[in-house]
């Protein structure tokens, strides 16, 4: 009965064992390393017995601040294989020229630069995104957590589903190999006929219920949870950006989902909204992704604005210069990141006028990312700068946006932007932004709220290693990456044969070499503080003279965060309290509501990868059985009614005089 | 660095934009990392000579500064980019060929077609009737129409010492007018990634005097080979690092075919396909015959085929409706789009095998 192909094929749709990539000795040695690594740490939680552990405390917790930290760890893990995307890609672009192809043929290298762009978006940036909002959020404004706390834990479920997706196709089959947005008619059927494009759509699909969710959670826990007084105009500014940042993913990724639901019907059931012909059209396509594309980059950069205002202000000891001002411009930059998509292609043939109109557009979006840049800088006039990691990240933000900003503004001019466009000027412009902005302001949100989470602050030396191997690697990798743009080098180019560009390659490899050594340092940093954590123990909960709320409660906070929902009265509300006299209550503390936990979300992310991998292989059984699986669980879980319970007031009793004891010690 | 010292007066424009936007923006940007670091310096804890005032956070007169300041720059800056987005569309024909040179009333356009093929450039010359592939000569201080299209996959037509690049897409034609001031080899490219074989797909730009111009086409028209349906289908193969080489003569319907996606036989023409639709389209026969197309038929010739699945092969025999309305080829009529027939002419009636064979 195995012999007969339409058993086989009904039983594993396109799957052999052609698609298993024997004959990549690269990819086997991957997967053997990564084979001994899982087993070490599956047989480490094993001998250690923490899988009740992990099941109860962490896979089955609705506690925003768990499911923020696991988004944080998820978004390491993935930095570090998309890193290593882009360390060899750097290899081969420092070798291949003349006769010497490099080591990465075509097939192999369009993988790679796929890769390294999808998961450095969807599963590095987002994740530390969504992470720190979802940690932060709740505790800034004085809630005991979001407002939906299952579709958090869900949200967070389906982005690790989405990930995972992700690495299988590096071992099973392969990935795309279309860039990272996937154009067709590269995307479609007739040029990608293999599972590449596939393993894209299902796992960003997946991965963007996640997303679409906890967007909508965050905009219901701020808009219904803050605390007392809290009125709009006194919320924390990091509050403010992940607001608007919210309200952008609600409002694109669903154009996301659609997009890739017509790419997916042109590929599975031959409709033609974005082949050549039959009516199809690709630059359809096109706009439509970047219609969800350019707000993402807002999605990315304005909540790390927020994390750079509550910094700066923190650590220069002054109220934020400007808060209104800060506002308005979060919410203008809102709006205009919805007007400024075409500027991905002004090449493509639209008029004159519309070019114009989308380059204008774009420009003043600049107006009020420059006012946060002066509202920064008058922040530190007349403060009195402390220059812990935190902070040293920022400067090292404020300096190299700034740049990133000014190419970015050249790109705008559509004239400009015909010559530079697709070139590496535009590569060495957006990691400019992402790097100089997204991912600095990441690290230095680690730094910043890492107490907070666990109670002890980061190793200070080996941060500061990991800053300066970033920011000057980061200047040696993307600096000859402009040049060569204005060399008119393009992007994605696995082979060059004019000898005089090596150098530049080489510089840049060299400059990711360093950032390697920041990434090293800050492992290093990680694990360093964790072995020193006594030394670096705090106990006031509010380590770097803090502002806002979230340093009014102990870290780590309780699982109910306050004790009694603090009440507002100005916009830095803890440092208000401070200055006032604030006396924390001592007696008094009632038993305390809770969401239970709940394994849902952690068994619909399970099954939705296995949907996920019978809809990419043509396994039809497969994805029917799973997604109704899906389905039956999720209706299941609308009858679980024991999903809250009550912390009882002597526990409460117990842990708020603990701290105080705490407390009364430091005193 | 070719995009800041460029050959062609439309490269020359959009280099001094760059510039120009650049000074335009370094007003703003100096002074703000300037005061990074000054104030980074000078408020540090340790300096316990400089003002601190913890509670200072407003100030309206440098509200305005702020907001005002970038505001006046992308006032400037949105002026400049109106203007020239218009002067520099490359949808426009040229009214100069250099600064202060308007162009000879003597010196007419030279019109070049360009297709973007897997992997390698084909250019037409209508008016000469040649055509070469990954080889563009243009005489220099004469003004070049483009005419851009691709066989199927997206790629970007990219000259970076002539003129800033347009994207060259399947179905569709886009534009592009430039001119090249200085004689040379140039560097031209595809700016957009397209496939496996897109880091080779490159080509040399001559700009050359009148005389070597002539030379050249003299030269291109001596290759015996013609660009026929078929010629252009055996170039359409996915190919990699494809030589330079020339066609002699030119079909000179070819390039609209290629825009219409029905330079293969059997295949019915876009603009014919949107006639029928403006006319009420093709009924439930032309949704009859969409629904049974069978994948294949939309591949180029060479390109790996989609495995068939056991129901698309039943689909793939049936006769369908629009299979009668294609364009015949010159050679024979229009034929099955098996791969076999692109070589192989099928003998016979014009229309009866396609009917069947569709």
């Amino acid at each position: 009965m195995f012999s007969n192909p339409d058993v086989l094929k009904f039983i594993f749709g396109k799957l052999s064992f052609d698609s298993l990539p024997f004959h990549e000795p690269i990819l086997v040695a991957t997967f053997i390393g990564v084979m001994i690594g899982g087993i070490v740490v599956l047989g480490g939680i094993t001998y250690l017995g923490k899988w009740g552990y992990l099941w109860r405390e962490w896979i089955t917790s609705v506690d925003h601040k768990k499911i923020g930290i696991m988004y944080m760890i998820l978004g390491v893990i993935m930095l570090l294989r998309g890193f290593a995307d882009a360390l060899m890609m750097r290899g081969q672009q420092a070798m291949a020229f003349g006769e010497n192809h490099g080591y990465l043929p075509p097939h192999h290298y369009d993988q790679v630069f796929t890769a390294h762009g999808v998961i450095m978006i969807f599963f590095v940036a987002m994740p530390f995104v969504t992470g720190l909002m979802n940690f932060v959020v709740p505790l800034q404004i004085g809630a005991r957590d979001v407002s939906f706390p299952f579709l958090n834990n869900f949200s967070f479920w389906m982005t690790v589903a989405g990930a995972i997706t992700v690495m299988i196709s590096l071992f099973i089959g392969e990935f795309a190999r279309t860039g990272w947005l996937a154009y067709p008619p590269l995307s479609g059927i007739a040029y990608s006929p293999d599972v590449g494009v596939d393993y894209y759509i299902w796992s960003l699909q997946i991965a963007g219920i996640g997303t679409t969710l906890s967007g909508v959670n965050l905009i219901a826990t701020i808009v219904k949870m803050r605390a007392q007084g809290m009125t709009l105009m006194k919320m924390p500014v990091f509050t403010w950006t992940a607001l608007c940042t919210n309200v952008l993913i609600v409002a694109t990724f669903p154009i996301l989902t659609v997009t890739l639901a017509l790419l997916t019907l042109d590929r599975y059931v031959g409709t033609n909204f974005f082949t050549t012909e039959f009516g199809g059209n690709a630059m359809l396509y096109v706009n439509l992704i970047w219609i969800w594309g350019h707000p993402e980059v807002y999605i990315l950069i304005l909540p790390i604005f927020g994390v750079y205002s509550e910094i700066v202000s923190t650590f220069c000891g002054k109220r934020l210069f400007g808060y209104t001002s800060m506002v308005y411009a979060t919410v203008v930059i809102t709006i205009l990141s919805y007007i400024v998509w075409l500027h991905h292609f002004f090449t493509m043939g639209s008029g004159a006028s519309v070019n114009s109109f989308f380059g204008i557009t774009t420009m003043i979006i600049s107006i009020p990312t420059g006012a946060k840049m002066f509202n920064w800088l008058f922040t530190m006039y007349k403060g009195r700068i402390r220059f812990e990691t935190p902070m040293i990240w920022t400067v090292g933000f404020m300096l190299t946006f700034v740049i990133g900003g000014m190419t970015g503004v050249m790109l705008a001019v559509p004239p400009a932007d015909f010559v530079l466009h697709n070139s590496l000027f535009l590569i060495a412009h957006f990691h400019n932004v992402i790097i100089g902005g997204v991912v600095f302001g990441v690290f230095a949100g680690i730094n910043f709220w890492f107490p907070k989470a666990f109670g002890f602050k980061l190793d200070a030396f080996w941060g500061k290693c990991s800053f300066w191997f970033w920011l000057i690697g980061f200047y040696f990798a993307f600096m000859p990456l402009y040049v060569l743009g204005l060399m008119g080098v393009t992007r994605r180019v696995s082979h060059f044969d004019d000898p005089s560009l090596q150098i530049w390659f080489v510089v840049a490899a060299f400059g990711a070499v360093l950032i390697a050594a920041g990434i090293g340092c800050f492992v290093l940093q990680i694990f360093f503080s964790i072995k020193n954590r006594e030394k670096l123990r705090d106990v006031t909960g509010d380590p770097w003279g803090g502002r806002t709320l979230e340093w009014s409660t102990s870290s780590p906070p309780p699982d109910y965060n306050f004790a009694f929902s603090p009440v507002v009265r100005d916009q830095d509300a803890w440092w208000d309290m401070k200055q006032n006299g604030y006396v924390r209550p001592l007696e008094g503390f009632k038993a305390i509501h809770m969401p239970k936990n709940t394994g849902t979300g952690a068994i619909l992310g399970a099954l939705s990868i296995a949907f996920g991998f019978g809809m990419i292989w043509h396994i039809w059984w497969l994805a029917a059985v799973m997604f109704l699986a899906m389905v039956v669980v999720g209706i299941g879980h609308t009858f679980n009614y024991n999903r809250d319970f009550h912390i009882p007031a002597n526990e409460v009793i117990e842990a708020e005089g603990k701290r105080t004891r705490l407390l009364g010690n430091q005193a | 660095m070719v995009v800041m010292n460029p050959a062609g007066d439309i490269a020359v424009q959009q280099r001094d934009l760059i510039v120009v936007s650049t000074i335009l923006m370094l007003i703003i940007i100096i002074p703000v990392m300037a005061l990074t670091a000054f104030f980074a310096w000078k408020y540090r804890q340790g300096n316990k000579s400089a003002d601190y005032a913890p509670d200072w956070h407003h100030s309206t007169k440098l509200e305005v500064v702020i907001w005002s300041a970038p505001l006046a720059i992308i006032i400037a800056l949105g002026a400049i980019t109106w203007v020239t987005t218009h002067t520099l569309d490359p949808y426009r024909p040229l009214d100069r060929i250099a600064e202060g040179q308007a162009i000879p009333a003597d010196v007419k356009p030279l019109t070049v077609e360009v297709v973007a093929l897997d992997w390698k450039w084909l250019f037409i010359y209508p008016e000469q009737g040649i055509a070469s592939v990954n080889e563009l000569a243009a005489p220099v201080n004469t003004p070049i129409n483009f005419k851009i299209t691709s066989s199927g996959v997206m790629n970007s037509f990219f000259i970076p010492a002539l003129a800033g690049q347009v994207y060259a897409m399947g179905g569709m034609e886009t534009k592009l007018h430039a001119v090249i001031n200085k004689p040379g080899d140039f560097e031209g490219f595809s700016a957009n990634y397209s496939g496996a074989g897109f880091s080779d797909m490159r080509f040399t730009f001559k700009g050359v005097s009148q005389a070597d111009f002539d030379s050249w086409v003299a030269k291109v028209k001596s290759d015996s080979t013609g660009l026929s349906r078929d010629n252009y289908l055996t170039l359409a193969k996915p190919s990699e690092r494809e030589p330079v080489h020339y066609y002699g003569t030119v079909d000179n319907s070819l390039f609209s075919a290629i825009v219409n996606n029905c330079a293969e036989p059997g295949r019915m023409c876009m603009s014919d396909m949107a006639a029928i639709d403006a006319m009420g389209g093709g009924g439930m026969a032309g949704i009859y015959n969409v629904v049974n197309r069978d994948l294949n038929d939309k591949l180029m010739p060479g390109r790996k085929p989609v495995p068939v699945l056991d129901g698309d092969v039943a689909a793939s025999t049936v006769k369908s409706y629009v299979g009668s309305l294609c364009t015949p080829t010159g050679q024979g009529a229009g034929g099955s789009l098996t791969q076999a027939n692109y070589s192989k002419p099928v003998e016979g009636a014009a229309l009866a095998p396609a009917a069947s064979a569709l």
